[in-house]
């Protein structure tokens, strides 16, 4: 990779049915897209916990993709719109923890939509690209107070989870 | 004890080796990963030497978790795991790492193609280090069968297990089996009278020993998992005791109430209140119409059960319940037909003589309400030009995007029929002709001989309003005729609107009920498009005939057959494997919080009243994971993507990244993983 142009690192979440398949489509039909992308594979987006999102930017992600069936097609029926609303919840979480919203994204693709998954997993390569490495520290000491108060709750889950472990 | 993995990277040819350095990778693991044992590089894994090498490994350098890095899970996940069995590995404890799909094939600079394999080997040495051994379950499977919806496809996969010897449980909402085929007068593109094919097959069903037939029934509730399923059945009260009733229609005869029959006849002809929507229908017994009863409405009258020389009229039959035991259940449920009425430009319900395909089929049809009379509303005349419009609702974003598939092949029978009993002259408007299958070209020539008129071009609109000599009292089909690049208008007597296929309007809620998946337009998903179209995501759960999708009447019999054959296989093996990747609680974790209860759709998780936790039933549990996220307190563990194997592979996906910025830690974490994440006191904003 090249010194002079920053290649972000960008962690996808593919659920086994329909996401990953159209990864497997866009090899299969040797679509080309940008090497940043590195593919988690979890059986359905519902499995992806808001805080492997945080694990993935506290080791050094630029950027997380979550990626699921379309709404309506999800092979557990509806757990795509669990995931829906875990995002909605990241993104303001992050949005507060002063990350970039366009450092994460959800993406619907069908085990179709190969085409479609290379050309978001691209446009995210170019977006995050643009931003930069995610650096937290300058972002924190501008949102120091809802540092304080994410730290505080944080605190308190950390604490009730104390309780008879 | 740490761990002796075995990494091998496969060339694929020269799909792989062609763009990743295999051998350098495969060195470079070797090096630099902990716990890697072995690490290789091959030309083809999936090869059955390539399998040795891996049984070989396990057995000579003891190797206790093996990664393969060749194609997607997809293609070898099973190969590479029977390998490790073989060679006395637990299957699970190999983990495949895709290279080809998702390097190889994507990536055209070669050094970054390399350097993300090591990050992919990297995260699958890692994960597959945490993986733990996984028995599948073994439940026995019920050999009865359910069957839901009598049309031709439920009529065909309930025979079919019947002939086989296996018990069936055919349940029909209707009052008689036979479904939209048993409305309809010929068939495609044999001509056959679809009653004449029918209802010998309907007869069948009827008096098969192994086969129950449960008409004028719904299923309310189903529960269990794949073998042993309870269904509740809601057996609606026909007012007829079924063990007394000969069928010999007395009742019918001398009902004194008429009312035009919406269901069969389409609107075009009557029943009485109590009634058999054809008479050959199955099962013989009558169904009296409490709501257009003059007993019921006016408490007198009575008639039918003053005629009924076995008394077997009672008014005062009330719903069943029925509990019934099946190993599998088999859905076909079939169909609605668009209704017509929401295109308004074609004009049906305002102007009379546009009629819709079923109203078509009732009219051509010798046992219907004309007796296979041709005639305009009036019920007299016959037409002398007929439209046939195709895709009503098909092929238009407005309504229907999908093809109807069966519409170009009835459009083509009903200009034979309207040819052969009128002399009519006929034309069809169609966007694009797709007679699809075996002799349906033949038939679709055979009609260009015939003299049908075809012109290219979505109708724009049917109308009264004459314009031109000769248009007056006709209807008026204006139309771009494409093929000659102009509009042209064709005035008619008889307008057919070809409306499309629609999934049942409570096609959602049968999904929910029996734990299966809908598209987006309403049909039921299956397993596979191509390589399982009757299976669902739902073990034990079959689908066949048109509520998979549209289809016609050979297309519907063979998913019957191919259902039933599905089924055949699961009762004849007499036990079935439960995939070992679900969900499981800790009851020492869980407080009794009831987050999860409500996320899971195949309601797994029950909530045990007496120990004040929840519990996942591993049978129901699908293995989605959604509860796994959801758990505050890290009750749940989803085997095989826990938290400690998915944290794992996300330190080994970002091994090479510049970590934390003050932020998480770049130790390799140990416990659980999750918190981890919480910032840690000592951080401080830079300042």
């Amino acid at each position: 990779m090249s010194e002079t142009t920053f290649e972000p690192k960008i962690v996808a979440f593919l659920c086994n049915w329909c996401s990953y398949r159209a990864a497997d489509l866009a090899g299969t039909a040797r679509m080309k897209y940008l090497p940043n992308i590195r593919i988690l594979r979890v059986m359905c987006s519902g499995r992806v916990d808001p805080t492997f999102v945080l694990k993935a930017f506290a080791l050094g992600a630029d950027g997380v993709m979550i990626a699921g069936c379309h709404p309506g097609e999800c092979h557990y029926i509806e757990q795509n719109y669990k995931t829906m609303r875990r995002y909605e919840m990241l993104r303001h979480t992050l949005g507060a923890m002063g990350v970039e919203p366009d450092r994460l994204r959800l993406q619907w693709a069908s085990a179709a939509e190969g085409a479609q998954l290379a050309a978001a997993i691209n446009d995210m390569v170019e977006k995050v690209r643009a931003l930069g490495p995610l650096s937290w520290a300058g972002n924190w000491s501008e949102n120091s107070h809802h540092l304080e108060a994410i730290e505080r709750l944080a605190g308190e889950h950390a604490e009730a989870m104390e309780v008879g472990a | 004890m740490a761990e002796r993995v075995g990494v091998y990277v496969c060339h694929c040819g020269s799909n792989i080796a062609g763009v990743v350095d295999v051998g350098g990778v495969a060195q470079w693991a070797k090096d630099n990963l902990e716990d890697v044992a072995v690490a290789r590089d091959y030309k083809f894994m999936c090869s059955s030497l390539g399998q040795e090498l891996i049984e070989q490994d396990i057995k000579e350098q003891g190797l206790t978790r093996v990664v393969v890095a060749a194609c997607s899970p997809h293609l070898h996940e099973k190969t590479f795991r029977k390998a490790c069995a073989n060679a006395g590995l637990n299957p699970y404890l190999c983990h495949m790492v895709s290279l080809r799909e998702q390097v190889s094939w994507v990536t055209t600079d070669k050094t970054a193609a390399s350097e993300k394999a090591k990050a992919m080997i990297s995260a699958g040495v890692r994960r597959v280090v945490l993986h733990e051994e996984l028995e599948p379950t073994e439940v026995p499977v019920n050999p009865t069968t359910l069957v839901v919806g009598g049309g031709i496809a439920g009529i065909q996969a309930s025979l079919e297990l019947a002939d086989a010897g296996y018990p069936v449980y055919l349940v029909e909402r209707e009052p008689s089996i036979g479904g939209h085929m048993a409305q309809f007068d010929k068939t495609f593109p044999t001509l056959d009278c679809a009653a004449c094919i029918l209802t010998p097959k309907m007869s069948d069903v009827d008096g098969h020993p192994n086969i129950h037939l449960m008409s004028y029934s719904e299923v309310e509730e189903v529960t269990g998992y794949v073998g042993s399923f309870t269904a509740r059945i809601r057996k609606k009260a026909r007012y007829i005791k079924e063990a007394d009733c000969t069928g010999c229609g007395i009742c019918i005869e001398k009902c004194p109430k008429k009312v035009v029959d919406e269901v069969f006849e389409a609107g075009l002809g009557y029943r009485k209140a109590i009634y058999r929507p054809f008479p050959q229908a199955i099962p013989k017994f009558p169904v009296l119409d409490t709501a257009n009863c003059t007993y019921f409405e006016r408490g007198t009258c009575r008639a039918c059960e003053k005629f009924c020389p076995t008394g077997a009229i009672d008014f005062e039959q009330a719903d069943e319940y029925l509990d019934l035991d099946v190993g599998n259940i088999i859905l076909a449920t079939g169909y609605d037909l668009f209704d017509c009425a929401k295109i308004p430009q074609y004009g049906y319900g305002r102007l009379a003589n546009v009629f819709t395909s079923l109203e078509f089929e009732r009219m051509c049809n010798a046992a219907g309400p004309t007796e296979g009379k041709i005639v305009l509303r009036d019920g007299i005349t016959e037409p002398k030009s007929v439209a046939l419009i195709h895709c009503v609702g098909s092929r238009d974003k407005r309504h229907h995007p999908y093809c109807s598939a069966v519409c170009c092949m009835s459009a083509l029978k009903f200009g034979h029929l309207v040819m052969e009993k009128t002399g009519a002259d006929v034309t069809s408007f169609y966007i694009d002709m797709r007679p699809l299958h075996k002799n349906y070209e033949e038939f679709y020539d055979r009609l260009q001989q015939e003299g049908m008129h075809f012109i290219r071009g979505r109708a724009a609109e049917v109308t009264d309003a004459a314009r031109l000599p000769g248009e007056e009292g006709k209807l008026i089909v204006q139309a771009e005729d494409t093929l000659i690049g102009r509009q042209r208008r064709f005035p008619v007597d008889m307008v057919i609107l070809l409306g499309a296929l629609q999934p049942r309007a409570d096609a959602k809620e049968t999904a929910v009920r029996f734990g299966i998946s809908c598209s987006i337009d309403g049909w039921f998903t299956e397993r596979h498009p191509k390589l399982d179209p009757v299976a669902t995501m739902t073990d034990g759960v079959f689908i066949a005939g048109t509520c998979q999708g549209p289809k016609d009447i050979p297309d519907s019999v063979s998913q019957g057959a191919a259902a039933s054959a599905r089924v055949q296989g699961m009762i004849t093996t007499g036990t079935v494997l439960i995939e070992p990747i679900i969900a499981s609680i800790d009851e020492a974790r869980c407080s009794g919080c009831r987050i999860c209860n409500n996320l899971c759709p195949f309601n797994a998780i029950d909530y045990l009243e007496a120990k004040g936790v929840s519990s996942i039933n591993a049978a129901l549990c699908k293995g989605c994971g959604t509860c796994v996220a959801a758990c505050p307190a890290m009750a749940i563990t989803g085997a095989h993507f826990n938290y400690a194997q998915i944290t794992a592979e996300l330190e080994g996906i970002l091994y090479d990244a510049v970590r934390g910025n003050g932020f998480g830690s770049p130790k390799r974490s140990g416990g659980d993983g999750r918190h981890a994440v919480i910032p840690e006191p000592a951080l401080e904003p830079a300042s």
